[in-house]
């Protein structure tokens, strides 16, 4: 039997049944660009960053399944315009001020920022008020940068099996809280060596005291922009990025 | 008094709410239900109720408070005694909502959205309350009074500051009438309870989805689904938990502004309901049927739940249900909190399973797997009381009616400038100038089919049809007269929009929010073209990427009425060119005091622009 196969921006792109769209793609080395999808957690879908067209449809490639001939435009001037102007929403809506950000060059939000030249921020600010957490002996948590992106949720949940993170309200209102009935931290029983200590691809979850240990300039994205790190296949000695 | 957080201490709250988690059986699946009655008890839920209910039913502790945190009629905060929450659909609004709650506010001396010092009352906006026949209307902890009125706004305050019991007010102030004004074959129809499950039991299983088929009946809950072939997905999807078997949900969230016919369905031919909720159960071979009722409607709860335990008596429900031995069939009513999305078919599946109500990843469809994983089929009030007249009366008979690809008839609810609203049934096709001139709106300039997110149709395009193929509809038809501010209209829904998101995908979540500013930005006069350029570039980006319904269609509305109504925007712009959102010179101003200046040069604007130009 053939091996199912889709076209990629006229690229064919073999995958496995049960992949979706993203899974074949960062399997043949080609960079969707993404900001909730991570290959240790279930798909999630909803940062819509990975906005693609498939058979001339606007859908998720990280929810999507591959389909044997499905036709898939993926860089495109149409949709980075749109991951662009996502991008900027995502900026305004939290408070990101990338220079005095300790995540500065490891962040997926600005290394994406980069990768899809968004230039400025575009929409008023919304300024939100999103107090800090220091609670923790640890860790710090910055809520001003926080995406939404649930994956410390599914990761304290399904690697962790301590569901620290939850979220709450909706709308414009939706935000990150922890399991505690005091709402802090250090109430919880969050560790360093949790898995959830260490996906938020954002500045919110910080490690205490290391703070600059790496200078910036040095970092992950300072080196390499995002979407080269994708060029070579995993495996072929190339490095995938985690997320 | 104020009742304080730290007033609830957790043994007493914990011993409090004891009958109420029993009642569920702990049971996660139904937390929902249990923070709707822990705040019952307690008036609002205080943390210590959390963590008690997280305990009770075995849930994260930021779950259960994820869960309360998400509905609108659930509060984390005291909230008073009294809550008055207004109606505020844009039909409410042309009645004068707004100049009431001022009254209202100014009367009992409190500010809008703030508990008086006393914790004695609140008052706030809600959205629609499924009343635009007979607003303004308001909520008052959880009860709706309609046909509001200054003499009536004065009375309510006199009763809430005499802390009268709700339950002592006028009795008159909460008939809501049914003000139905035409009737076809479905509200013509009186039908004896259990006589259209008797017709499908007696049809047999085949030829009852036989003449489903040929009555080719689509959805009447928006998408337009073919019934038939939904039911046929879900009877041949595989159980996962054979144990668990189908489900059939009836969607009664009616959660779209200017649509109040389930209502009326639910009021008065409940019988019908519940029959066709029995017949697609039957046909697809589901035990257990839901009804998921919009928190604003809980005042239809109690005659629903005698109707239920009527027919469990008269042997329609429950073991061997309608005589047929092999079918235990029964129906559980589900109350919703406020929250419009859950209308949406896979957020009320999650609701349904007492979670926040935010849109599945779809494909898996609910007809493959539903409720607790297991195909379900979802269907509209309306569509199901169809469902029963199709197994009255036959699909071909169905089929006869309407239009060839939208047969039958259809409920509207009617209302805004109007002489006359209230619910009419047409046979599919009627054209929007009939229906027009049978409710009669004498100088109307524009009608909103189908709700904020449907569309705005403008005097020129008043001979199309109510059909599936010209202008689909789930059922709100809401008209403006030729003095309305279409502009107004707008700013309205796009506030709807922002506060209904579900929040979970990027673009509708932040894109509602900008439009919504937007849309206020020009209503202030500080609007140009550059803003409406911004609302056809949001609108784009949430019809493309969002996750659901709610999203795709959120600007719908204004992009009707920028493209057909501009004059509405272009009247208020100051410029067509880019003017900013904050005064700069205003915000100087406090640089200007702490500096002791105040000279043209402190200054931004014309006249500091043309001293700079001089240096
Ligand atoms: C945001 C949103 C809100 C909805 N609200 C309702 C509603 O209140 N009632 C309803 O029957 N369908 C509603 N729907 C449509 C349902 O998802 C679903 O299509 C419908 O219940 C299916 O029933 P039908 O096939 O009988 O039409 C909504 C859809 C969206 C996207
Ligand atoms: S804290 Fe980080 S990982 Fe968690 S939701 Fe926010 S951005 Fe995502
Ligand atoms: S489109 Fe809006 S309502 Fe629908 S999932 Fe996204 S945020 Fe939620
Ligand atoms: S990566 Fe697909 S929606 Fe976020």
């Amino acid at each position: 039997m053939n091996t199912p196969t889709l076209l990629l921006d006229g690229l064919p792109v073999p995958f496995s049944v049960g992949q979706t769209i993203m899974e074949a793609a960062t399997a043949a080395g080609i960079f969707i660009p993404h900001l909730c999808h991570h290959p240790d957690f279930k798909p999630q879908g909803s940062c819509k960053l990975c906005t693609v067209k498939a058979n001339g449809r606007y859908v998720s490639a990280c929810t999507m399944p591959a389909k044997d001939g499905m036709e898939v435009e993926n860089n495109s001037p149409d949709l980075n315009d749109k991951r662009r102007t996502l991008l900027q929403m995502l900026f305004v809506e939290g408070n990101h001020f990338c220079p005095s950000c300790e995540k500065s060059g490891d962040c997926l939000l600005q290394a994406l920022a980069y990768e899809l030249e968004m230039l400025t921020a575009h929409f008023p600010q919304f300024y939100p008020d999103r107090p800090v957490d220091a609670s923790h002996p640890e860790v710090l948590l910055d809520f001003n940068r926080c995406i939404l992106c649930e994956l410390c949720v599914r990761a304290s949940r399904e690697v962790d099996g301590k569901n620290v993170f939850a979220l709450s309200g909706r709308g414009i209102g939706k935000h990150l809280i922890v399991n505690a009935e005091s709402g802090r931290l250090a109430d919880t029983g969050f560790s360093l060596a949790d898995k959830a200590a260490h996906v938020c691809p954002v500045g919110v979850i910080l490690a205490k005291r290391r703070g600059f240990l790496q200078p910036i300039g040095c970092r992950r994205y300072d080196r390499q922009p995002i979407g080269m790190q994708f060029a070579s296949p995993p495996g072929s000695g190339g490095n995938g990025p985690e997320h | 008094m104020v009742v304080a957080d730290e007033c609830f201490d957790a043994t007493a709250v914990a011993a409090l709410l004891q009958p109420v988690v029993d009642r569920h059986r702990r049971d996660p699946l139904r937390l929902l239900q249990i923070l709707r009655e822990a705040q019952e008890v307690l008036g609002y839920l205080p943390r210590t109720a959390l963590t008690a209910i997280a305990d009770a039913v075995e849930l994260p502790r930021a779950r259960v408070e994820g869960v309360a945190g998400f509905y609108s009629f659930l509060h984390l905060q005291p909230v008073g005694r009294y809550r008055i929450l207004f109606s505020d659909n844009v039909t409410d609004r042309m009645l004068g909502s707004v100049e009431l709650m001022d009254r209202l506010c100014h009367r009992l001396w409190i500010e809008r959205g703030k508990v008086s010092e006393d914790g004695l009352v609140s008052v706030d906006t809600t959205s629609c309350t499924g009343m635009c026949d007979q607003g303004p209307a308001l909520l008052v902890n959880g009860r709706p009074l309609t046909r509001l009125s200054a003499e009536r706004i004065d009375r309510i305050s006199e009763l809430v500051r005499a802390q009268v019991a709700v339950s002592d007010w006028p009795e008159e102030w909460f008939l809501v009438a049914d003000n139905i004004r035409r009737r076809d074959v479905l509200l013509a129809t009186a039908s004896t309870p259990g006589e259209a499950m008797r017709a499908a039991v007696a049809r047999g299983r085949e030829p009852l989805l036989d003449e489903l088929k040929r009555s080719n009946l689509r959805g009447r809950g928006g998408a337009g689904f073919t019934t038939h072939t939904k039911w046929e997905a879900a009877r041949c999807a595989p159980c996962r938990d054979p144990q668990g078997g189908r489900y059939l949900v009836c969607n009664a969230d009616e959660g779209e502004p200017g649509t109040f016919k389930d209502r009326v369905l639910l009021a008065s031919h409940a019988d019908l309901v519940f029959d066709g909720m029995s017949v697609a159960a039957f046909a697809i071979g589901a035990r257990q049927g839901l009804l998921y009722l919009r928190g604003e409607y809980a005042w239809l709860l109690p005659a629903l739940n005698e109707n239920l335990a009527r027919r469990r008596r008269n042997g329609l429900l429950g073991v061997a249900a309608c005589g047929q031995q092999d079918w235990n069939f029964d129906i559980d009513i589900h109350l919703g909190a406020g929250a419009y999305v859950c209308g949406e078919e896979t957020a009320l599946l999650e609701s349904l399973e007492g979670r926040r109500g935010v849109p599945r990843i779809r494909p898996p469809y609910p007809a493959q797997q539903g409720y607790r994983g297991q195909p379900t089929v979802v269907n509209n009030v309306e569509t199901l009381c169809k469902v029963g007249l199709i197994a009255l009366r036959g699909g071909d008979w169905f089929a006869g009616l309407g239009t060839k690809q939208s047969t039958g008839t259809k409920l509207l609810s009617i209302a805004g400038d109007v002489e006359s609203p209230g619910v009419y049934e047409y046979p599919f096709g009627v054209s929007i100038d009939q229906v027009l001139h049978d409710c009669g709106a004498g100088n109307a300039q524009a009608v909103q089919v189908g709700g904020p997110s449907g569309s705005c149709l403008a005097l020129h395009e008043f001979t199309r049809r109510i059909a599936f193929e010209d202008v689909p509809t789930a059922g709100a038809f809401t008209v403006f007269g030729a003095h309305r501010d279409l502009f107004e209209v707008a700013r309205n829904f796009a506030h709807f929009f922002a506060h209904e998101s579900c929040g979970f995908c990027t673009p509708c979540r932040v894109g509602t929010t900008l439009v919504a500013n937007c849309m206020d930005k020009i209503a202030r006069g500080d609007g140009s073209q550059y803003d409406i350029n911004e609302i056809f570039r949001i609108h784009r980006l949430l019809h493309a990427a969002s996750h659901c319904g709610l999203g795709q269609t959120a600007c719908n509305p204004l992009f009707d009425t920028l493209n057909k109504f501009r004059p509405a925007y272009e009247r208020r712009l100051r410029s067509l060119d880019f003017v900013p959102a904050f005064d700069l010179d205003q915000s100087l101003s406090i640089a200007r005091q702490m500096t002791v200046r105040d000279d043209p040069a402190a200054h931004f604007g014309p006249a500091a622009g043309v001293q700079r130009a001089e240096r």
